[in-house]
């Protein structure tokens, strides 16, 4: 088994110039919030009463959060497959989970017409037992809060160090605790996401006699769920690549080759349920018939194909500009993908159309920019990453 | 060690995959309509009948208290170019390019006896009430729209232009009905095109007219069975699909939804064995792991 370092902050200044212009759009995308609340989202936003969804249901929150889906990909692979060599990328995968599904769950906030009843949603009393979307919404609530308490024990870590006192009496006390009940949380962190993760594509099987037949299948549950675990890999692969580059450490190629192994088997369901689903329901001619949506879908395969050709030999995935690109291609192919079920397959009749607002789009990229500054200074101030640089073993 | 592991993917694949590839694997029963509440009301259009006057346009924004669209004619009068957000009743106008023949065509809510929009709504905002009619309560509502994408007639509206914003859509007048009233668009159409009754009457009087008059009508009651049935009913001399009504089949909306999500949920049973058999799996790992002289920490 390898040995691997314990997590520690990374050393250095954080308000270099890329996060200075990160934190800009993060304050241009939060004031855009401000106006959307003062104007309402008939004029902040492109929606209608045709597409009374658009970029912030299909980007931030469904392909946000199978973005953030790192940490349960890894937790998945770590506690259940018991790959424990992999151990070490854990703490860090979580953290952009964390903060993809807070994220997430603050563009419903802003997407929702009514926010001030969202409190009512844990009235268990007036569930609606046979939605979909309370039960995705729940788990997203749930799997959040989930998700920072995996990793509270960064943050206690750090308090240990603490000069005050009585701060780091509560580590102290709590560390230990929290390590032992640690499991049970971890169990909800693969527990609801496969619950949610898969109830992201049930959603759309209410638009059913709505969405192209392309995409239309009793099977959405089931490939939103297979292609969110690749993705989570993949963000895990891309986010060990970036952090490497941007902070001058090595990156971990052992263990992201051995990632990138495991990512195929997964693509391999994904496609070929996919495929299979397709003959099955007699539209894979539908796939050829190089309309809009037959290129659409297309794209997408390539994308996954490309992904997998990639990921093809050991030496390959060795090589680290080709699994970052394999790992780019798939995640481009599971966004896609979201973005088609959501958008482009969902025919609500000729009389409509959507494309973002200015405000939508600068709400969205907002978004993500916090996201990463937050990441940035995180992995600055608390032991999220493995190894010190150049301790990792090089391959 | 292998085998609670096996178990629990087994479990996991069996929550994902095993009841989708049932739901997909037994072919389809021939789906029964819906049977309808014993209280059920509705209301019977006949195209052939329907002059296009629109007075049931008025009468419903003023029952309903909706001010009328007039942002097409300069404020002048009510010119909506579908249901929207001040428009929850609305006749429109179908002109063959061919011959120049012509149909009205009046599209509200169709109260379907299995509504996707109830299926869809979080804490039941929408949901199907008194006399099988889809009432909306605001009260309950958060704003998700998920309504919208459900409704396969695209009936809920959302009001766009405020700040505080509700969904729209026509409830069958049920605040008339409860004082003993008719829907408003029923009471004042001049020619009888629609009217307000109990549903088996009026699927009965629908069929009674076709059998009556083979050559003035298609020879269908639309709303009998699509979408599993719905308690609005539609007589016309053009094809349906011709007057905007789509073609669907007797599947409620809601059927696929049933078959993966509810199947898998019932009860909540398989959850809860499935987070037990996580913990246990993962209990197991991480012993392992830590044993290997390494603190815990995920």
């Amino acid at each position: 088994m390898t040995a691997y370092a314990q997590p520690a902050a990374v050393q250095g200044a954080i308000f270099t110039r890329p996060v200075r212009a990160l934190t800009a759009l993060a304050v241009i995308g939060i004031g855009l919030v401000v106006w959307r609340f003062v104007v309402g989202l008939g004029q902040s936003t492109a929606l209608n009463d045709g597409y009374p969804w658009g970029l912030w249901i299909a980007f931030d929150v469904v392909t946000g959060t199978s973005l953030a889906c790192g940490g349960y990909a890894l937790v998945l692979l770590v506690y259940v497959m018991n790959r424990g060599q992999y151990h070490p990328l854990v703490r860090a995968a979580t953290v952009t989970s964390a903060f993809g599904y807070s994220i997430a769950g603050f563009s419903v906030v802003i997407d929702i017409g009514r926010p001030w009843l969202a409190w009512k949603l844990p009235l268990f009393w007036h569930w609606n037992l046979r939605s979909v979307l309370l039960e995705v919404a729940l788990c997203i609530l749930t799997y959040t809060i989930v998700l920072w308490i995996e990793l509270a024990p960064a943050f206690l870590e750090r308090a240990q160090a603490s000069t005050i006192p009585w701060i780091r009496q509560l580590a102290k006390t709590w560390l230990p605790v929290l390590r032992r009940m640690l499991v049970w949380v971890a169990a909800l962190g693969v527990l609801l996401p496969t619950m949610h993760q898969s109830g992201l594509g049930t959603l759309l099987l209410l638009s059913g006699p709505r969405l192209h037949p392309l995409w239309n299948t009793i099977m959405l549950p089931l490939l939103f769920l297979t292609s969110c675990i690749a993705m989570g890999f993949g963000v895990v692969v891309l986010e060990s690549a970036l952090s490497s580059r941007l902070l001058g450490r090595r990156p971990e190629m052992e263990m992201l080759a051995g990632l990138g192994a495991v990512i195929r088997p997964v693509l391999h369901l994904y496609l070929g349920v996919r495929l299979v689903d397709l003959i099955v329901r007699k539209q894979i001619n539908q796939l050829f018939a190089f309309d809009s949506y037959s290129v659409m879908s297309l794209i997408e395969f390539a994308l996954f194909f490309g992904a997998l050709a990639l990921l093809r030999e050991e030496r390959q995935r060795r090589d680290p500009r080709t699994l970052f690109r394999a790992a780019m291609l798939m995640l481009l192919g599971g966004a896609l993908y979201r973005f088609d079920v959501f958008l482009i397959a969902f025919q609500p009749g000729p009389q409509w159309t959507y494309f973002p607002s200015v405000t939508e789009i600068l709400v969205s990229t907002g978004l993500v920019a916090a996201e990463v500054v937050g990441y940035i200074v995180l992995i600055m101030r608390f032991p999220i990453l493995a190894g010190a640089p150049a301790a990792a073993p090089a391959s | 060690m292998g085998i609670s592991r096996r178990a629990a993917l087994k479990a996991m694949a069996a929550a994902t995959a095993g009841t989708v590839a049932t739901a997909v694997g037994t072919p389809k029963a021939k789906a029964a309509v819906v049977a309808a509440p014993p209280d059920a009301v509705g209301m019977l259009y006949d195209s052939t009948k329907c002059i296009g006057c629109k007075s049931c346009m008025v009468a419903c924004n003023e029952a309903n208290d909706l001010p009328p669209d007039t942002a097409l004619s300069g404020g002048l009068w009510q010119m909506p170019l579908d249901l929207n957000e001040r428009t929850k009743n609305i006749i429109k106008l179908y002109q063959d390019p061919n011959d120049g023949s012509h149909a009205f065509v009046k599209r509200q809510c169709m109260h379907c006896l299995d509504p996707a929009c109830a299926s869809a709504c979080l804490l039941g905002a929408m949901k199907k009430r008194e006399h099988g009619i889809i009432t909306y309560d605001p009260d309950l509502c958060i704003g998700c729209r998920y309504c919208q994408m459900a409704c396969p007639f695209n009936v809920p509206k959302f009001e766009w232009s405020k700040v505080m914003p509700k969904m729209v859509k026509c409830e069958l007048c049920n605040h008339r009905i409860a004082k003993g009233k008719i829907p408003a668009c029923c009471e004042v159409c001049p020619t009888g095109a629609v009217i307000f009754g109990e549903y088996t009457d009026l699927l009965a009087e629908a069929h009674r007219r076709i059998d009556k008059h083979p050559d003035r009508y298609v020879p269908k009651v639309y709303g009998e069975t699509e979408v599993g049935g719905t308690q609005v009913l539609y007589l016309a001399h053009t094809d349906f699909a011709k007057l905007g009504l789509p073609t669907y089949g007797s599947d409620p909306v809601p059927t696929a939804v049933r078959e993966v999500f509810q199947e898998i949920y019932q009860g909540i049973v398989p959850p809860i064995a499935l987070y037990a058999l996580l913990a246990a799996v993962m209990i197991r790992s991480r012993r392992q792991l830590t044993g290997e002289g390494e603190e815990e920490k995920p």
